[in-house]
């Protein structure tokens, strides 16, 4: 089944990249010790990387959001109220029962419905809340003299830097359990071989 | 996706209106601040000040029998409502100036004044002991415009004798203070006409020569020119020892980490003040946010609690995933 267009891996392969990029880059930047780094990157140099890579993914994150919206790919994110929550019931069950029972799976991939009820919902707290507060934030502390200090005072700044840092924590944790959701295929490897080829296989043995 | 707009709306509106009350809160006080002095020696003053007060100047030139008016080159300037809010407000302008003064032209021989310094008053008393002005002298002896004495440096050329006031001890508004004591040090570094007074070397561009510190002018806003080019002691407020320029500090993790040096130069007053409550983190949160420096405990502590939890639910499925095979 060909489910993720050349367009989608080409921009979840820059994303990825990216993403690692800032998280390490930020990591340094907020834990660099007075002596010598706990982190391999500089705190100069983090934060020279950590800028450029989020220029990068602010330009990467608006083809996300386009592409989804030309294409049709962004039919896969809508969320629906119907069965909302017993359907996340029914997908949390499978992972914490049923798959070890070797249950089928609640909800099958196809070209139809992409993404099973809980990738639905990370995937659009993190790609359409958590990802553009994190860009629009991080922006604020780029260019500290346009934005915020006019709004709140004094702490406009802290703000902005405490809600981006928060942001960024939760994509970190996203990207483990993401990752580690991506083993739950039919083989551990093999939605990784899908978002490369692009081809899914089928769930089911 | 309605309710948690709605959610995310109130939990900002929550994180800041306090911040919007707080600010509201200082407003006020440096309002107050402002209220007008009366020197008990207002009207002797005046009598310098209707010259020295402002641009123009009228005296009776008394040969001619006419009055003359003039201009007062703006050094020679003493802005009246910046005297009266300085430390000095107090004092008769004939206090420390000779009151020859009084007479126009002034005598030839004023030119050679002798000035008192500071240690000719505050040296040795108790009143002033808070600010260990000795302690000042003896690192400001040791500092790189000491040498520069002869060509007429002294502790009057940073504290203007007519407008210098406590600005970080007594601070509302940090980064008033920390504007207040650049423009110190920037009224002659980046005033090359009052430089070349006191040195023969070229002009240089201050900026360049700080190019290496990204965001200067958030940097600048945030930070003084002495954190950077003093080393800290332990007893003073403000340290004197300004270091030749290769002992400069240029490393960001000086400050941008867990023991930021800011905490014993720009932030000691507030850390010390509240070490015995532990609240050394919240008081750089008022002001301005140190990446690196600004960890919070508990936060750290929450995070780190999430994310081993994240993992230890992996391993757990993990195991499951191969025993249920
Ligand atoms: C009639 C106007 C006038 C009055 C009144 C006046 N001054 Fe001046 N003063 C001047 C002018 C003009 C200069 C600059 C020319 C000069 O140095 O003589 C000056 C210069 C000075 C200087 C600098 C001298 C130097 O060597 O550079 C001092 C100090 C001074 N005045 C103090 C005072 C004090 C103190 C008073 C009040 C007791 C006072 N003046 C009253 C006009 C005045
Ligand atoms: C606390 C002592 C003190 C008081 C009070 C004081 N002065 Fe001065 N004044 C000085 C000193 C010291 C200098 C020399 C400054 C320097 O070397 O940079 C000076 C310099 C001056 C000058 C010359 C400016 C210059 O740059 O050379 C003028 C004019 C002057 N004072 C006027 C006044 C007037 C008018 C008053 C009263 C309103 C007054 N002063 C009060 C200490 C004082
Ligand atoms: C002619 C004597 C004299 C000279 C010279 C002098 N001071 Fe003072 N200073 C005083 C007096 C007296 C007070 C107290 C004024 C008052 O309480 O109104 C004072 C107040 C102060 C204060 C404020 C103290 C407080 O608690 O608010 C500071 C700071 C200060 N001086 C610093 C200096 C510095 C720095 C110099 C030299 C650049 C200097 N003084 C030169 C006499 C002097
Ligand atoms: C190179 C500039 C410079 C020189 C020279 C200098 N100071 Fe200062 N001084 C400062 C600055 C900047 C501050 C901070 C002002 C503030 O925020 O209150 C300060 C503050 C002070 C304070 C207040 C400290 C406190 O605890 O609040 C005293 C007292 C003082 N200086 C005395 C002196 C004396 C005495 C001399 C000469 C021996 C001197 N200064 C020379 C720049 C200078
Ligand atoms: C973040 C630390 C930092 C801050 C803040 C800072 N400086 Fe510097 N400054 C340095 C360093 C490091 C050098 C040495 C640069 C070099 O040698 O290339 C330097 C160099 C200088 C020099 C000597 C330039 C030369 O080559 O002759 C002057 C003068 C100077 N700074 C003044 C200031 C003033 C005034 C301010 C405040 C407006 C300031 N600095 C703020 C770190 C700092
Ligand atoms: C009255 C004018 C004046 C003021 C005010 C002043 N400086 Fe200077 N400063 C000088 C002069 C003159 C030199 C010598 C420059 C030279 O020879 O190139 C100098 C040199 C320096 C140097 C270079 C030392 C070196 O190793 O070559 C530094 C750093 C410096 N000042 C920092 C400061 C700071 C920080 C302040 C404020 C707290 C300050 N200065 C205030 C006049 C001033
Ligand atoms: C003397 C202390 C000091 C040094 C040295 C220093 N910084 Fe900073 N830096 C600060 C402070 C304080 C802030 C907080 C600014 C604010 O919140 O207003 C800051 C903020 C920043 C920011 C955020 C800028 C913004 O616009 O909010 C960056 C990026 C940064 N520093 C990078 C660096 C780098 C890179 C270096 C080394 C080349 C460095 N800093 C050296 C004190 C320092
Ligand atoms: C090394 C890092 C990463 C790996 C190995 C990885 C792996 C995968 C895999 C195997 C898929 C296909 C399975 C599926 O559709 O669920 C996928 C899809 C997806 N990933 Fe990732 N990912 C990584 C990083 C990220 C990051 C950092 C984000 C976002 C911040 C992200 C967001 C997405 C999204 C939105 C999809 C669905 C794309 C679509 O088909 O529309 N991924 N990822």
């Amino acid at each position: 089944m060909y489910l993720y267009p050349l367009w989608v891996r080409l921009w979840h392969v820059l994303n990825a990249v990216l993403v690692i990029i800032l998280i390490i880059t930020g990591i340094s930047m907020q834990y660099t010790g007075k002596h010598g780094y706990i982190l391999l990157v500089g705190f100069a140099s983090a934060v020279k990387w950590h800028n450029i890579a989020a220029v990068i993914l602010t330009f990467n994150y608006i083809v996300f959001v386009t592409a989804n919206v030309v294409t049709g790919n962004g039919r896969h994110y809508r969320i629906e109220k119907k069965n909302f929550f017993s359907d996340l019931g029914k997908q949390l069950l499978y992972y914490s029962r049923g798959m070890f029972k070797g249950k089928k799976h609640p909800f099958p991939v196809s070209l139809d419905r992409k993404f099973n009820p809980l990738q639905k919902l990370t995937y659009v707290l993190t790609m359409y809340v958590a990802l553009p507060l994190l860009i629009i934030s991080g922006l604020g502390l780029m260019f500290p003299e346009v934005t915020i200090n006019k709004v709140f005072g004094v702490s406009g700044l802290i703000l902005t830097d405490i809600l981006h840092i928060t942001l960024g924590f939760f994509i970190s944790i996203f990207l483990v359990i993401h990752i580690y959701t991506c083993t739950l295929g039919s083989k551990p490897t093999s939605l990784f071989r899908s978002i490369i080829t692009g081809y899914h296989e089928p769930d089911e043995e | 996706m309605k309710p948690l707009n709605f959610r995310l709306f109130i939990l900002f509106a929550f994180i800041a209106l306090p911040s919007v009350v707080y600010g509201l809160k200082r407003e006020k006080l440096s309002v107050q601040d402002s209220i007008l002095y009366v020197s008990p020696f207002q009207d002797d003053n005046e009598r310098c000040f209707k010259c020295h007060g402002q641009e123009k100047y009228e005296y009776t030139n008394e040969s001619l029998g006419k009055q003359v008016k003039a201009l007062l080159c703006s050094d020679r300037i003493v802005n009246r409502s910046e005297f009266y809010s300085a430390n000095h407000k107090s004092f008769s302008c004939t206090d420390c100036h000779s009151e020859a003064y009084t007479k126009f032209p002034h005598p030839g021989e004023l030119r050679m004044e002798m000035q008192y310094n500071c240690l000719d008053c505050h040296g040795g008393d108790e009143a002033f002991a808070i600010f260990s002005f000795e302690e000042i002298d003896a690192e400001y002896q040791q500092s790189v415009h000491f040498r520069l004495e002869n060509e007429g440096f002294t502790c009057w050329k940073c504290h203007n004798p007519h407008s210098y006031k406590i600005s970080r001890r007594n601070t509302t508004n940090l980064k008033e203070t920390i504007q207040y004591d650049n423009n110190i040090c920037l009224n002659c570094h980046s005033d090359f006409s009052r430089l070349q007074l006191m040195t023969e070397s070229k002009e240089i561009n201050l900026m360049e020569k700080h190019d290496w510190l990204p965001n200067q002018t958030s940097h600048f806003r945030s930070i003084r020119c002495i954190e950077c080019h003093t080393k800290t002691n332990d007893s003073i407020l403000i340290s004197h020892f300004i270091v030749p320029k290769e002992d400069a500090i240029r490393g960001c993790n000086e400050c941008h980490s867990k023991n930021s040096i800011l905490m014993t130069s720009l932030y000691k007053f507030e850390s010390k003040e509240n070490r015995k409550d532990g609240f050394l983190n919240g008081i750089i949160l008022n002001e301005s946010y140190v990446i690196g420096a600004n960890r919070n405990k508990y936060l750290n502590i929450i995070s780190l609690s999430i994310f081993s939890i994240v993992i230890l639910m992996i391993i757990i499925h993990i195991l499951f995933r191969i025993l249920k095979k």
